[in-house]
């Protein structure tokens, strides 16, 4: 039997419709949370800046039972554990990247891939307990230090966690690399290292960079590893073995004080104001990933 | 006339398939010589032999030989570096690499030691003259090469290739994705630079084999789907007075 083309237009445009809304919607709501989230951030976060003196609130000294809500130790302890770990990451995972999708033989990579995807999903707490129990101890008697508990070894853990995202996307970057562009470079006489740093990394620049801003993203929101393993100590790391000595990142501070503190008290309202803090500073990072990506898309187009 | 190339028996293999069997041919210096047939037969095949790009291809494998000025092309004493500063190539599609112009050009100079080839700037600029296109990027040598037309892309390449001065530069279809006026331009320039270096081109376009070449190949595939070389000679013989009937036949546009 046949429908006509009028009784079969009619559910496919109800249909389209409904879809189209549903996304619509799905769309809208994540940006709604996100304003959400943000608002009520501000609403638990700006009464610190009216309870704590300013010149309090950026000090020095982290110490809320005596009424001292200084977050530059913080601030600072999480700058220094995460861009460390960056250093560490960032070159480990180009050559990562660059190994897995240009040197290694076919089977070598069949078997890389999947594992480094595992590698991203091994839970923190468990990376944790391995840099707890291995990690600190190496480290303490490797560099012959008072505790391995330290920003260095929470900036490995990090690098560690970071890692599978960078090579992941890089890889991914390297591989969008047209053909031509490796038959261009080895047709002028380049050998294939010289191609492959001369000529696809580059191309694959802004990939790259979000891989890496990516990674950036991860590794200063993650709490659980960095609070085992760095020892907590709410110190100003200043000094250039202060990677080698205890610090207090923002996110283990929440994490560690937010269950004993009173609902709506002074130190309350601080840990919220740190929470704007990291939530703006992983919103600009990710911005920046962002805009990375939409200029891949645009150098794509011309290609 | 002396031989640039003198190929002997070729055989290209890729894995099991038979690609080209037992050409042999001689490419005079300083003439531009027209690789036509149809689809398949083994032309781009037959080109990559000559700087061996086809090393790059898995499996692919050759028999036979090859020689550049009477030099194995693949003896062991054949640097493939060397030998592809030699024999420079520019692809079917403009492929400039998506960094500044001047970087373009500049590569082969900075990856085989800049030193060799005198200052950057003077080869950059040599070059691009060179290949009738510093006019139009003299002022935006530091933008974007994707930023240029698709023929000004291939010009580009054209120069990235002669920033190294090769001797020969293979190309393989290097208009079939340009507009009639790029293809023009690229014409001219071949014949420009016809003057200094020995070129190569494989083309589907008869009237352009006519027009620019001296010389003309006629690669067909057999009855076993092999390339072979049918017939070589002067273009103009080619032409008007094939000897074979299929390269009448395909010159004249009865199949292929
Ligand atoms: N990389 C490769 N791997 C396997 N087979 C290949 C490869 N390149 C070419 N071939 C095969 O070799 C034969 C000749 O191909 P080639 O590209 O040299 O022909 P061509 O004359 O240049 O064709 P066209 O005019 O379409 O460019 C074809 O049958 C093709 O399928
Ligand atoms: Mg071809």
């Amino acid at each position: 039997m046949m429908t006509s083309p009028v009784d079969r237009r009619e559910p496919i445009k109800l249909g389209a419709f409904l879809i189209e809304w549903f996304v619509r919607l799905a769309g809208l709501s994540t940006i709604g949370f996100v304003i959400l989230i943000f608002f009520f951030l501000l609403r638990e976060g700006i009464p610190a800046l009216f309870e704590v003196p300013l010149s309090n609130l950026f000090g020095t000294a982290w110490y809320p039972t005596f009424g001292y809500y200084g977050t530059i130790p913080l601030i600072l302890g999480s700058l220094l554990v995460t861009l460390t770990a960056v250093v560490i990451a960032l070159p480990l995972g180009i050559a990562s990247a660059v190994f897995v999708r240009e040197v290694a033989p076919n089977w070598v990579r069949e078997v890389l891939k999947p594992l480094i995807e595992v590698l991203a999903g091994i839970p923190s707490v468990v990376l944790g307990f391995f840099g707890m129990t291995i990690l600190v101890p190496a480290i303490r008697t490797l560099l012959n230090i008072p505790t391995g508990l330290t920003a260095f070894s929470g900036a490995l853990v990090l690098a560690y966690m970071a890692l599978p995202t960078i090579i992941s996307v890089a890889e991914d970057a390297l591989d969008a690399v047209p053909k031509s562009y490796r038959d261009a470079g080895l047709a002028m006489g380049a050998t294939r290292w010289q191609t492959i740093w001369r000529v696809v990394v580059p191309a694959a620049r802004s990939g790259i960079v979000t891989a890496v801003m990516l990674g950036l993203g991860r590794a200063i929101g993650e709490t659980m590893a960095v609070m085992m393993i760095t020892g907590n100590a709410a110190r100003m790391p200043l000094g250039l073995d202060a990677l080698f000595k205890p610090v207090r990142t923002m996110t283990a501070t929440v994490a560690a004080e937010m269950g004993e503190v009173a609902q709506g008290s002074v130190h309350y309202h601080v840990l919220f104001g740190i929470g704007i803090i990291l939530f703006l500073v992983t919103f600009v990072i990710n911005l920046f990933a962002a805009k990375s990506i939409f200029k891949k898309r645009y150098r794509g187009g011309l290609r | 006339m002396s031989a640039k190339f003198a190929v002997r028996d070729l055989d290209v293999f890729y894995g099991r398939k038979q690609a080209l069997r037992k050409v042999s041919l001689e490419i005079p210096e300083h003439q531009i010589t027209a690789l036509i047939g149809p689809s398949g037969c083994g032309k781009s095949s037959f080109l990559r032999c000559l700087n061996r790009m086809n090393d790059t291809i898995p499996n692919s494998r050759i028999t036979g030989q090859a020689f550049l000025d009477e030099r194995d092309i693949y003896g062991t004493d054949m640097d493939v570096v060397e030998l592809r500063r030699r024999v420079g190539m520019v692809f079917q599609r403009p492929n400039p690499f998506p960094q500044s112009i001047y970087d373009n050009v500049a590569f082969g100079p900075r990856v085989l030691g800049a030193r060799q080839f005198g200052r950057l700037d003077e080869v950059v600029e040599t070059s691009l003259r060179g290949a009738s296109l510093w006019d139009e990027v003299k002022d935006v040598l530091h933008h974007n090469a994707l930023s240029l037309s698709l023929g000004q892309q291939q010009r580009l390449c054209i120069a990235r290739v002669i920033a190294v001065r090769p001797e020969v530069i293979l190309m393989d279809e290097p208009a079939s994705a340009l507009d009639p006026i790029a293809t023009l331009k690229i014409e001219d320039l071949m014949h420009a630079l016809v003057e200094d270096y020995t070129i190569i081109i494989v083309t589907h376009n008869m009237q352009q084999a006519a027009r620019v070449s001296e010389q003309t190949a006629f690669f067909m595939v057999d009855d076993d789907q092999v390339g072979v070389l049918v017939e070589y000679g002067p273009t103009r013989e080619i032409f008007t007075h094939p000897r074979d009937a299929r390269t009448e036949g395909y010159v004249t546009g009865r199949f292929g």
